[in-house]
């Protein structure tokens, strides 16, 4: 399996992001941007030769195309996620508009980001779907809906019915979702805490560019003070246009907790299929024993179960012994035809439980170690932080002392 | 050198207060006086120590009220012993400064914090205002103590040293009531005469202090706005510690590096609330202080007018009238000699004050710059921890790699 690995034989990236106009599906003009996915073998570069990598252009709802196929076809594996649709967790610095270069330019690393864990999956990266999506520029959208996998798709209501009916889902997988919900509740209030104090610690740094003013203007008037307060001005200045660079740091941070956010709802999402699945096992299970329960009823003769044919039975007289054994001989079918059901169910919903608690186990690790990184990179900008700081102030320390 | 200060100061204080006439009888020339006024300052040879504390609450049946303890340390042979202490009120304060103003109009006194405005549910016995007031009364009389003019005043003396009692006897002495306003009608009725022929270095002075005004006032809005700012930052980030110490309970590897992000952040917090009150307490009083010494200036500036003013208009009298000339002759002469005093007293002043401005606003600004840089370093040491703990796990677990 290792070896399938996708990423092992080639280098994946998203390299460039362009503007481009054209029609859209009801005719008119729209400007969107479109990505370039670059390929090569990983051993070229190692061996010195430099061949051209085989690219082509893909926009934003193509990649949404993408997961959405590996999301119904693979519904035991938590799905790495895309990056956010629109900017959230703004301040007011970030604009909010999809075509902000900056944005454009995360997007693009978040793309990239995508493609990656895709193509790093044991499954998920030897899936043909994914590689013509890398390979095949034209009628890629036409192989995708080929394949009918929206047919497969579960529809919301469908779920939600599971998830409240089901009796007895995997307790592991009920633990999980409620970790899913807490990890989407906790990461969502971090980023919109860090986001307003972003927001303050920008007000912060560029005020003391006041400064940087105020002590030109007064270096003006002054004669020994004058140069000491005018270089001093100098270093308030540059203060307060470092905070550009350190909250720009701070957005890659945020970028990170937000794919977590993002593979929140991807876990998530696999644990209501299980419910699904088991829901759907249960209702097979359900209506074997009822019927197997009709049968005795009609067997014995007795009734024990309420039904409209022994009501009516009771008013109007028994049926006759024919009527009785074509029913039983219907019923025996149906037992019959469910206990394969029940059978088939309960193999998928094994399955299911295995191969997905495989991969839960490994996004487990996964996020453990990736959010710990993000954590240390987190403590690493700050030390920066700290350090342009002190420069600053004993830079200006200096010349204030020449005041 | 103070001694022969002192005895020629004796004199000129008996004849200062008693209104604005000059005392004829003066033995030595106003020639030689000017020279007098040269202040040598002997920084090494501090001989004074003053301290004000331990604010106390008064009630009496009319008002309740605040007292300091103000004591005085000397060596100076004037005092009866080296050691002082008594108790002195806000309005004891002014009295002083109103005196040592009326005796040198055109010195330049240090500015005594504000009396209490009602601003907003601020309450005149806050914690916060009384030791706001006191370290400015305590800079007060340093202040005046520095100065080699007011220093030998004989109303700092009593200000210093007499029990409360005497205090009051003793400023029931001053001139009456009438012929204070005696002194304000000449005071507006020179200032609406104008001056003629101010000389350039006083024109220069004004147009100094004008701008020294401005900018100092910016300088301290600018900081009352960062300080504003980092309280409103430092709301913000105290919300982001419990975050973390909250998601730490969702996990299990990730627990232990959660809750230690959460302590960093706490502290950094406590850094931060330390720094702001650092602002608050040592540059933003300063500041404001040298806002109020423009004003002080902008008077001296305006009483130095006005006595010319009154000198220009006694010219003007004894050309134009006839009688009386002798008395205008003397009194002329009075306001020539009143005039030439006032001058000399304001320019040796003006380049002590300049001195002691300097040296004010440069350590206030280093000491900032040396409190930002402890900020930093503190905060960087935090993060330090951090990662230092990180790595020490990482090392025993072989997982993370440092490169």
């Amino acid at each position: 399996v290792q070896d399938c690995i996708l990423l092992k034989k080639m280098e994946i990236s998203v390299a460039e992001a362009e503007k481009r106009t054209g029609k859209n599906a009801v005719n008119m003009q729209e400007t969107y941007t479109v990505y370039l996915i670059e390929m090569r073998p990983v051993d070229a570069a190692s061996e010195g030769t430099n061949p051209v990598p085989d690219s082509l252009w893909r926009r934003y709802s193509e990649f949404e195309l993408l997961r959405n196929y590996l999301l119904v076809t693979y519904p035991f594996l938590v799905v790495p996620p895309l990056p956010e649709k629109r900017a959230e967790f703004v301040w007011h610095k970030l604009s909010a508009d999809n075509m902000d270069p900056d944005f454009v330019e995360r997007r693009r690393v978040g793309l990239e980001n995508f493609l990656l864990r895709v193509a790093s999956h044991p499954d998920l990266s030897t899936d043909k779907i994914f590689y013509s999506f890398l390979t095949e520029e034209n009628g890629w959208k036409e192989t995708v809906f080929e394949t009918g996998f929206q047919a497969k798709a579960d529809s919301r209501l469908k779920a939600l019915n599971a998830t409240f009916r089901v009796k007895n889902p995997d307790k592991r997988f009920a633990e999980m979702k409620h970790y899913g919900d807490e990890l989407q509740s906790v990461i969502s209030q971090l980023l919109r805490v860090r986001a307003r104090a972003a927001d303050r610690l920008y007000g912060v740094y560029k005020v003391h560019g006041n400064y940087g003013r105020v002590f030109s203007e007064w270096s003006a008037i002054e004669k020994e003070m004058g140069d000491g307060l005018q270089s001093a001005g100098h270093h308030m200045d540059a203060y307060a246009a470092s905070v550009d660079d350190i909250l720009e740091e701070e957005e890659h941070y945020a970028d990170q907790m937000k794919e977590y956010l993002f593979y929140a709802d991807a876990l998530r999402a696999v644990c209501r299929k299980h419910e699904l699945t088991q829901y759907e096992l249960e209702m097979a299970a359900q209506d074997l024993t009822s019927k197997k329960q009709q049968r005795e009823e009609l067997a014995t003769g007795t009734i024990r179960t309420f039904s409209l044919k022994g009501v009516t039975s009771k008013l109007f007289g028994q049926e006759t012994p024919e009527q009785r054994e074509a029913k039983l001989k219907m019923l025996e079918t149906q037992i019959e035809e469910g206990e394969e059901l029940v059978k088939e169910r309960n193999a998928e919903c094994e399955e299911f439980v295995k191969s997905a608690w495989v991969d839960i186990e490994r996004f487990k690790e996964q996020k453990d170690h990736d959010l710990r990184e993000a954590l240390i990179s987190y403590a690493i900008m700050q030390i920066s932080m700290c350090k342009k700081g002190i420069q600053v102030w004993n830079n200006a320390k200096e010349c204030f002392s020449k005041m | 050198m103070f001694t022969a200060l002192l005895t020629f100061k004796k004199n000129v204080d008996t004849t200062l207060t008693d209104g604005s006439s000059f005392n004829a009888s003066m033995q030595t020339s106003p020639a030689s006086m000017i020279n007098q006024y040269k202040f040598e300052e002997d920084a090494d040879t501090k001989d004074i120590f003053v301290t004000v504390d331990n604010p106390e609450s008064h009630v009496t049946a009319i008002e309740t009220y605040i007292t300091y303890r103000v004591m005085t340390k000397t060596t100076r042979s004037e005092f009866d012993s080296s050691e002082f202490e008594v108790r002195r009120r806000y309005q004891d304060f002014l009295w002083l400064k109103g005196r040592l103003e009326e005796a040198h109009p055109t010195l330049i006194a240090h500015p005594l914090p504000e009396k209490f405005v009602v601003k907003g549910m601020v309450e005149r016995f806050n914690e916060d205002f009384i030791e706001t007031r006191r370290r400015a009364l305590h800079r007060f009389l340093n202040k005046i103590a520095e100065h080699p003019i007011f220093s030998s005043s004989e109303d700092f003396k009593i200000f210093l040293t007499a029990a409360s009692g005497e205090l009051t006897s003793h400023k029931k002495q001053g001139p009456g009531f009438l012929s204070r306003m005696g002194d304000t009608v000449k005071a507006v009725a020179a200032a609406v005469r104008g001056v003629r022929n101010r000389p350039q270095e006083f024109t220069e002075m004004q147009e100094y202090v004008e701008a020294f005004s401005q900018k100092i006032s910016s300088l301290d809005k600018v900081t009352q706005r960062i300080v504003r700012e980092q309280k409103e930052y430092l709301e913000e980030l105290k919300e982001c510690g419990p975050t973390y110490a909250l998601w730490s309970q969702s996990e299990e590897e990730l627990a232990e590096p959660l809750k230690n992000v959460a302590g960093c952040v706490d502290r950094c917090c406590k850094e931060t609330e330390e720094q702001v009150k650092n602002l608050s307490d040592h540059l933003i009083p300063v500041l404001h202080e040298y806002v109020l010494c423009a004003d002080t200036l902008k008077a001296v500036l305006r009483r130095r007018d006005n006595i010319q003013a009154d000198f220009e208009a006694k010219t003007e009298a004894l050309a134009t009238k006839k009688a009386d000339r002798d008395t205008m002759r003397n009194d002329l002469d009075k306001a020539e000699d009143r005039l030439e005093w006032a001058n000399n007293a304001l320019k040796s002043d003006w380049t002590r004050w300049q001195k002691v401005m300097r040296t004010d606003l440069r350590s206030a600004f280093v000491d900032t710059a040396e409190r930002n840089v402890s900020y930093y370093e503190k905060c960087l040491a935090v993060w330090e921890s951090f990662l230092h703990s990180q790595r020490t796990d990482a090392e025993g677990n072989g997982k993370v790699d440092f490169s």
